[in-house]
């Protein structure tokens, strides 16, 4: 445990926590100070470590439940339930002749070469997606009535298989959802208890495979969501807690308890959502609007856009990618979620040599049994955390505060045994680093232009514990002059949690050309969106002032990718119609370039987008008087840019003080991870505790 | 520096370059206009050097244009020497036999400049909807009937766009705004790409590409020449018999190993047809190097260097070496067949790496009808609608074969609901096909039925394009053959494979999409994998009996709540 000097931003009491696949993260600020644990997650009952995180820390405070005013939980329990496919039996009805919409996807091979490449499995297994005889045209009329004695006998087979979720998920329920709603009374008729979740509700959007896939997954994990939130709210209550329980949403908001049981896959990526949300918020605080945030772990790294203090949000998330990480390899959701490029690189990627004789690094990982080759717990592999040791950069002694013995001849071993260049580990571990810096820069590279993006005027937060070891190199190769690397960057998520405001976002496709909209019918159907979305933030903050945004998605008449615009949160009519127009083609121009088309609009789904306001960052505090850093020895270290070893000034992180200078290349050291600093760059502490690097002016590269 | 150091530099320095061409890939998709490069996919991006050779390729694309572009770039700097390249230039054509087979693949290449000298050249080839001419069919008896021919010539000049060149182009298509902006965003993508190049040169203090180029193309080479040396010396012939336009088509191919090389020779294959299959030899090549690689030399990135080990040769005037002016538009047809001649012959030098036969040819099905009447006694519009679909592939070495899945193709399926919104029609079934997978240890990927109908009911038409109709694809090594495709009406009156033809009023178009075939003995197959295909509904309770001698017990129709016994098989 520790704790940091530094004011949170306001002083009641709050409580994040956050599940990951390895660890439990649980945070508390109170009184402008903040205190965190990590423990192991405890699978079987997940609620354990959080439970025990937060008595430590109530103790360790001597602050009483009932002084906590909130708790905000993400977790990787939907996520892992996916993934891992340990979700409930499940079973899914869906328009007759489309059962098998799930197992086409998009009839495409993710890896053009790959001959032996496997599509990931459906959720449901085929014999029990089932044809129900039932049909809407695209515009919502009933082609064909629903056959309810075959829902019925359908619901008579489920009951014998001892299904326990169900799934519906017709044809163009999204314009017309009817036929889904009398299914669900039907099976609640039929089958009660049995889990029920509706693609018009989950997911009510265009597009067939991604409606079905998301439904599929929400009913898959949605019993085990709704009973572990169900025992952590009581368990919570009996702990004397009276303040209310929200849950981070992939999208970077919070919502109840109530609702993230009812759409669980809404939380898949809560925890990297609270990643993006704690680089945005240190964005903030030191007054950057353009920023690259790096979050780089034992397995994965996750690259996040953030501009004015917001992540980029996105409505289509993949899990479980089957394949090296790469696209169209999961099961794609359509959930608002952040927007972030997730690679498999990390500390604990494995390095290997390819079929072309290269170098090649992740997206294999030695995870964190048996870890890196250092660890000495059977380890035998190269990793990059081997290459970092192996380059001087972590200090053995001090590794984890001294928990793990390193042990560095392990990692030059299993660096040698690659057999490369002569067997030389030194210089394979500079080729390590340089390869998983340069992968991860080009995900960067390729994420940016997708997003219509530049990256080199950017400023780069790194977190997570492998990011500032190789954060520098990373924004080098990116053109990237200014790093921020933030105190608190191992428990990221669960401080980027109380961060986060309580929103919601509903989302609905009505297809109307703009020239010929019916203001009438959209009217009705945003402000039932705007509606819903305002009970569920009213539920969760009820006095908070409410921020509404409604967002239309568009395209020019007979092109197939659509994109945002933002539209006024109110009634609209006939006089709209030219500033809609304005507004689409001043997006259109803005992603696309100079063209402006005469060409009609075709409005196709519509977000109406409910938050209360939320954190907002504290006034500048003053900035604390310069001094030079006092180093606590040196270690000689290769610098990959130059491939030259150098002797790198060695600071201990925790005894530097606001306003103290260094210049590159030194390492700045802590409990947890090392800040790498190139030659090419100089540092200093600002006053919250953060190292703020920023590369020197021109001449000497290279 | 060290040697090590210099090696890894220039293996820093290969992973940007391909991350440079996948940004000039997404750049496109991002800007284009046409649904083919946008959500289909069905371009390529890619980085030359000076003398023509592909340095560098973007992952994002599809085989038939990625190495016929890879051909095609000498040719440009044949007719514009590098010398006379300004800053701001840029090149174009559509000619099928210099770059990817058909009028409707335009490819542009542009300079890119750093210190103001040319050090590379960016390309970029994609798919247009339209091109004029008949359209994409196989109805042309020339080139001339086809569309648009552009020669190779200056797109812009010094910054200039060639107006001129634009207004033609406008005037001879449909789409005119898609089409003038597709090719706008082919300059905008190649620049792009040029800035970026540009600047890691200067980061990396670089001259040129020399340098960086020979050693990706000397690297990839020598691993693809390891690899092919890894095979065994010999000759194979295969022969693949195909269904053609209105009569069949063979294809025969001659694979010779010897040592580090190899050859793909199409002697023996069928003259061309005054029908638009004809395939040019770069196009041809394309699919045959692509299958080539796919089975020997997967891992290798895609350049010069990977491909040059590859030859390919047909006799000039048979349907995969066609001339001038015989038609082309629709050469995917017959170019998808080759991936399969390839693995016959490959099947023969290395049995246990190369996948079955599969369906192979996409089923693009493109429908012609009128909206409704709007009731002022004039006839409703007239409307096209596309959507793709893909049947089995086959089964490979230790797999089944992929259902429903695109192979060779690289494109991607639209949705139902897509569809279903951009025109007047109503899919009524989008299922895996069962019993259409081919019989094997290793059963063959499943095809899928497919029924269209308009949503009032009225008569439609179809512009047919489908293959393996007469001849399914065929197992392998005792493996059975995949289903064949069927082409009927719901009324239950067959039709015809190729060809336009019209759907009466009240009845749906069935599609019965092929399925990919079998790899070794049926009998072999494991039996818990039959139970679990009888369970899925993958095979039938009677196919297990027939095909892999199975005897099922008492099974209702559906394969639901199977009793299976597995007894003593024989083969």
């Amino acid at each position: 445990m520790k704790c940091t000097p530094e004011r949170s931003p306001s002083s009641a009491a709050k409580i994040g926590a956050d599940i990951g696949g390895t660890f439990t993260d649980v945070v508390l600020e109170a009184e402008g100070r903040r205190h965190s644990t990590k423990l192991l997650t405890t699978y079987e009952a997940p609620e354990r470590a959080l439970l025990d995180g937060v008595r430590l820390l109530l103790g360790e405070t001597g602050i009483a439940p009932a002084q906590v005013s909130l708790v905000v939980h993400g977790t990787t329990l939907a996520t892992n339930a996916l993934i891992e496919r340990r979700g409930v039996k499940l079973a899914m009805l869906t328009t007759e002749g489309f059962r098998d919409a799930l197992a086409l996807g998009t009839e495409s091979r993710f890896d053009q070469y790959d001959i032996g490449m496997e599509k990931p499995e459906p959720l449901v297994p085929r014999r029990l997606r089932l044809g129900i005889p039932e049909r809407m045209d695209a515009l919502g009329n009933v082609l064909l009535d629903l056959d309810e004695q075959h829902v019925r006998e359908a619901a008579a087979r489920l009951r014998e298989e001892g299904v326990e979720s169900v799934a519906v998920a017709f044809l163009h329920s999204y314009v017309n959802p009817a036929h889904e709603m009398r299914v669900a009374e039907i099976l609640r008729e039929e089958i009660p208890g049995v889990s029920i979740s509706l693609s018009c509700e989950v997911s009510p959007e265009m597009r067939e495979y991604e409606r079905f896939s998301t439904t599929t997954a929400n009913a898959y994990v949605q019993p085990l969501v709704d009973a572990y939130l169900r025992r952590l709210e009581i368990r919570l209550k009996e702990m004397g807690f009276a303040c209310p329980l929200y849950l981070m949403l992939s999208s970077g908001g919070l919502t109840t308890v109530e609702t993230a049981a009812r759409f669980p896959v809404r939380l898949v990526e809560s925890g990297p959502a609270g990643g993006a949300i704690f680089a945005a918020s240190v964005a903030s605080e030191c007054g950057e609007d353009r920023v690259l945030a790096l979050d780089v772990g034992g397995t994965t790294a996750k690259i996040c856009l953030i501009n004015d203090g917001v992540p980029q949000t996105s409505q289509v998330f993949e899990v479980g990618r089957v394949h090296r990480f790469r696209k169209g390899s999961g099961l794609p959701l359509r959930i608002p979620v952040v927007e972030m490029v997730e690679i498999g690189a990390g500390g604990g990627s494995i390095a290997a040599v390819d079929s072309a004789g290269r170098l090649a690094v992740g997206p294999h990982s030695a995870g964190s049994e048996p870890g890196p080759a250092a660890y000495g717990r059977g380890g035998e592999r190269p990793t990059v955390t081997d290459a970092d040791i192996a380059l001087g950069r972590i200090d053995p002694s001090r590794f984890a505060g001294g928990k793990v013995a390193l042990k560095p001849d392990n990692s030059r071993a299993a660096l040698a045994g690659l057999g490369l260049w002569g067997g030389d580990a030194e210089t394979l571990a500079v080729g390590v680093s340089e390869i998983v810096d340069e992968t991860m820069a080009s995900a960067a590279r390729v994420h940016a232009v997708e997003q219509g993006m530049t990256l080199d005027e950017r400023t780069l937060i790194a977190f997570g514990g492998a990011a500032p070891l190789h954060a520098v190199s990373f924004a080098e190769k990116l053109g990237i002059g200014r790093v921020i690397v933030p105190s608190g960057a191992g428990v990221g998520s669960a401080v980027g949690f109380l961060r986060a405001p309580v929103s919601y976002e509903v989302a609905r496709s009505m297809a109307m050309r703009l020239d010929q909209a019916d203001f009438v019918r959209l009217n009705a159907l945003l402000d039932e969106m705007a509606r819903e979305a305002r009970e569920l933030v009213k539920a969760g903050a009820p006095d908070a002032p409410r921020i509404e945004r409604r967002v239309c998605l568009a395209r020019y008449q007979g092109q197939g990718y659509e994109i945002p615009f933002e539209i006024p949160a109110g009634t609209l009519n006939g006089d709209d119609a030219a500033a809609l127009r304005a507004g689409f083609e001043q997006a259109y121009r803005g992603q696309y370039g100079g063209m402006v088309l005469d060409l009609p609009i075709e409005m196709l789904t519509w977000r109406v987008t409910v938050s209360a306001a939320g954190f907002h960052a504290d006034a500048a505090r003053s900035a604390p008087p310069a001094r030079e850093a006092v180093p606590v020895g040196s270690r000689r270290v290769i610098d990959p840019a130059s491939g030259e070893a150098c002797d790198f000034a060695l600071y201990a992180r925790e005894e530097m003080q606001p306003g103290a200078r260094f210049s590159g290349p030194a390492l700045v050291a802590e409990r947890e991870t090392t800040t790498v600093v190139s030659p090419r760059f100089d540092g200093y502490m600002d006053q919250r505790g953060y190292l703020v690097l920023t590369r020197r002016e021109q001449g000497d590269r290279r | 520096m060290s040697t090590a150091l210099g090696e890894l530099r220039m293996q820093v320095i290969w992973t940007r370059m391909i991350s440079i061409v996948e940004e000039q890939a997404q750049t496109l998709m991002r800007t284009a206009f046409s649904t083919t490069v946008r959500d289909a996919g069905d371009l390529s991006a890619a980085l030359f050097d000076l003398q023509g050779r592909l340095v560098a390729e973007a992952v994002t694309g599809t085989p038939g244009h990625v190495n016929s572009m890879a051909e095609g770039v000498r040719h440009f700097l044949a007719r514009f020497p590098v010398e006379t390249m300004k800053p701001g230039d840029h090149f174009i054509t559509n000619d099928p036999w210099l770059t990817a087979g058909h009028l409707h693949d335009v490819t542009v290449v542009s300079p890119a400049f750093h210190q103001g000298r040319v050090v590379g050249l960016f390309g970029v080839c994609c798919h247009q909807v339209d091109i004029g001419g008949l359209g994409q069919g196989p109805d042309g008896r020339s080139i001339y009937e086809e569309g648009l021919q552009i020669p190779l010539m200056k797109l812009a000049d010094a910054g200039r766009v060639n107006q001129d060149l634009l207004d033609i182009l406008c005037q001879n298509v449909r789409t005119p705004v898609q089409v003038k902006g597709d090719v706008l965003s082919y300059i905008t993508s190649n620049e792009a790409a040029a800035r970026r190049l540009s600047s890691m040169l200067a980061e990396f203090v670089m001259a040129d590409l020399t340098e960086v180029a020979d050693y990706i193309i000397a690297r990839s080479l020598s691993a693809t020449r390891a690899e092919i040396a890894k095979l065994p010396d010999g000759k194979w012939t295969s022969t693949l018999v195909i269904d053609g336009y209105d009569k069949p088509v063979t294809l025969v191919g001659t694979l010779t190993i010897d040592g580090d090389s190899l050859t793909m020779d199409y002697e023996g294959t069928d003259p061309c047809l005054p029908r638009g299959i004809n395939v040019v030899l770069n196009y041809c090549r394309a699919y045959t190097v692509f299958g080539l690689r796919c089975v020997i030399s997967p891992d290798v990135p895609n350049n010069f260097g990977a491909l040059e080990p590859f030859r390919v040769t047909a006799p000039e005037g048979s349907i995969l070496n066609v001339q001038r002016p015989w038609p082309v538009a629709a050469r995917h047809v017959i170019g998808q067949m080759l991936p399969d001649v390839v693995f016959g012959c490959l099947s023969q030098a290395i049995p246990d790496r190369v996948p079955a036969e599969g369906s192979s040819c996409l089923w693009s099905v493109q429908l012609r009808g009128r909206l409704p009447a709007q009731g002022n006694g004039r006839e409703g519009d007239p409307f096209d609608a596309i959507f793709f679909n893909s049947g089995g592939s086959g089964a490979r070495p230790g797999q089944d074969g992929l259902s429903g899945t695109a192979f060779p193709s690289g494109v991607r399926a639209m949705p139902v609901e897509v569809t279903e919104s951009a025109a007047p029609i109503v899919i009524w079934r989008k299922q895996l096909r069962t019993d259409s997978g081919g019989p094997g240890e290793r059963r063959g990927g499943l095809g899928q039925t497919v029924e269209v109908a308009m949503r009032d009911g009225s008569s439609f038409e179809v512009l047919a394009m489908f293959e393996r109709v007469e001849r399914p694809a065929k197992g392998r090594d005792g493996g059975r053959d995949g289903a064949a495709g069927l082409v009927r009406t719901s009324g239950g009156k067959p039709m015809r494979a190729k060809g336009l033809q019209t759907i009466p009023a009240g009845e749906r178009l069935v599609l019965e999409i092929p399925g990919g075939a079998g790899l070794g003995d049926p009998a072999a197959r494991d039996p818990a994998k039959i139970r679990q295909d009888i369970d899925e509904g993958m095979i039938s309770p009677e196919a297990a009996r027939r095909d892999y001698r199975l005897d099922v017990g008492h099974l209702d129709i559906d394969g639901e709540e199977p009793e299976i016994r597995i007894e003593a098989r024989s083969s």
